[in-house]
């Protein structure tokens, strides 16, 4: 039930964030997207389920907010959640390698799918442009962003197992 | 028989099935284009109120932050205003006495106003669409407040865009410098047509796409005034979109394009103006 609590709370507070702070501190007008960060983490740290879930709810919020049509950036968001929970078994938490390069993956992802399906489609060919100018930016931006992030979310996670190990053992005796 | 625990339940079927479910909510949206109502409730009540507390904190700031700013600077604006206040007083008294006359004349000839003025409604933006790739943003006024779908949007004396999405204490705005946007606009002098796209490419440049403009007697320049044509079913007649900064010929010698500035400042936009009047 807490960790439910803890989920939905760090989904609403990155998805206020990232359509308010973050945009009024965007650099030549690129925000970083703290739900990948959000999402891709909680699927290698919890796993597949947790992390479909998680970017289920993530791409449902900007689906209601911002999308088109719902549903879109939902299915998005869980396949990246979803893909990084096969991660689970080689993450460690003292390694920040895997967490980074997952992260970055991810985002990269992200930014190719939404090329290809929102803009490729409507027939807008300079594949070049927007890497160079959407899609890498956001990459380093979200990259720089994780650093801090990505510790914050370890750190509540890590609280939040050890207080589930001794609930869990008080129940047991 | 083994007893199945909720961890046990594959995640490869629950995958499959949210993505099912994912593919008919949008298969069901794209083509009645309704959101349903209880997701908007939802949003409504968690979302808006953490954004307008954020909005107000950096309000805060900003506020503290500009009374720092010199006084100098304030003065001497100042000043340069008061010059500027005595010229267009005079201006003003000019044209004032050229609008009793039109008046006049107006009602000699039984003719209506041209343009209605219409109700307005204002609104503050707070916040902006996630991602990188579109500019929609949205603002903290709803269907409480009476606004709906395709009400046209203002700042300044220029247009923003539309509305797209609206919930009961917030709306979506799409802009016209949104990539996915398009509007049919006409050239204010000249009375010639043509397509207004937002472009993702020319956003930096603070620019918009104009293209299949029919002048066929050469007669648009950069400078004209570009505003809201008659044509189009959203958008109310005669809005101000931008100006003309470049035409040229396109390949076909038969229509031109080129680009224009829009009238609003989109980097500090604010606040914005709602006209509550559709276009029927």
């Amino acid at each position: 039930m807490k960790r439910v609590i803890v989920d939905i709370v760090f989904v609403l507070v990155c998805f206020v964030l990232q359509c308010t702070v973050f945009q009024s501190w965007a650099m030549a007008d690129i925000s970083p997207n703290l739900l990948i960060v959000v999402v891709s983490s909680v699927g290698f740290m919890r796993g597949k389920t947790e992390g479909m879930l998680m970017g289920f709810f993530s791409g449902l919020l900007i689906d209601i907010c911002y999308g088109d049509m719902l549903g879109f950036y939902a299915l998005i968001y869980m396949y990246i959640g979803y893909v990084n929970g096969f991660f689970q078994s080689i993450f460690y938490e003292e390694d920040l390698k895997l967490p980074m390069i997952l992260i970055t993956v991810s985002d990269f992802v992200y930014g190719l799918i939404i090329y290809v399906f929102l803009f490729l489609l409507r027939n807008r060919t300079d594949f070049f442009y927007y890497l160079l100018h959407v899609i890498i930016p956001e990459l380093v931006y979200t990259v720089v962003v994780t650093i801090v992030l990505y510790r914050l979310i370890l750190l509540v996670y890590r609280k939040l197992d050890t207080s589930e190990k001794r609930s869990a053992g008080r129940n047991a005796d | 028989m083994k007893k199945r625990t909720k961890m046990s339940f594959p995640s490869k079927y629950l995958l499959l099935v949210f993505t099912v479910f994912c593919l008919g909510l949008m298969l069901v949206t794209f083509t009645t284009k309704i959101m349903p109502e209880p997701l908007k409730l939802v949003a409504g009540y968690t979302i808006i109120p953490m954004q307008n507390g954020i909005n107000r904190v950096g309000q805060w700031f900003n506020d503290k932050a500009d009374e720092f700013e010199s006084l100098k600077t304030t003065q001497k604006e100042n000043k340069k205003l008061q010059e500027q206040v005595d010229e267009l007083t005079i201006e003003n008294n000019q044209l004032r006495q050229d609008r009793f006359e039109l008046d006049r004349l107006r009602e000699l000839y039984g003719l209506d106003q041209k343009y209605p003025s219409y109700n307005k409604i204002a609104a503050r933006i707070n916040g902006k669409d996630s991602g990188n790739w579109f500019s929609t943003f949205m603002i903290d006024k709803g269907s409480k407040d009476g606004i709906a779908v395709d009400m046209n949007v203002i700042a300044g004396s220029g247009l923003v865009g539309r509305i797209v999405n609206v919930g009961p204490n917030w709306a979506t705005v799409r802009s016209i410098i949104d990539d996915a946007h398009n509007v049919s606009a006409m050239d204010l002098a000249t009375q010639d047509m043509c397509i207004i796209s937002g472009s993702l490419e020319l956003m930096e440049d603070n620019l918009i796409q104009m293209s299949q403009l029919m002048d066929t007697d050469n007669n648009v320049q950069p400078g004209d005034q570009i505003v809201t044509s008659h044509i189009s079913d959203k958008y109310l007649q005669g809005i101000l979109i931008g100006y003309v900064t470049e035409v040229r010929d396109d390949a076909n010698k038969l229509t031109k394009s080129g680009y224009i500035s829009p009238a609003v400042d989109f980097e500090h936009l604010e606040e914005v103006l709602v006209i509550t009047n559709l276009k029927e």
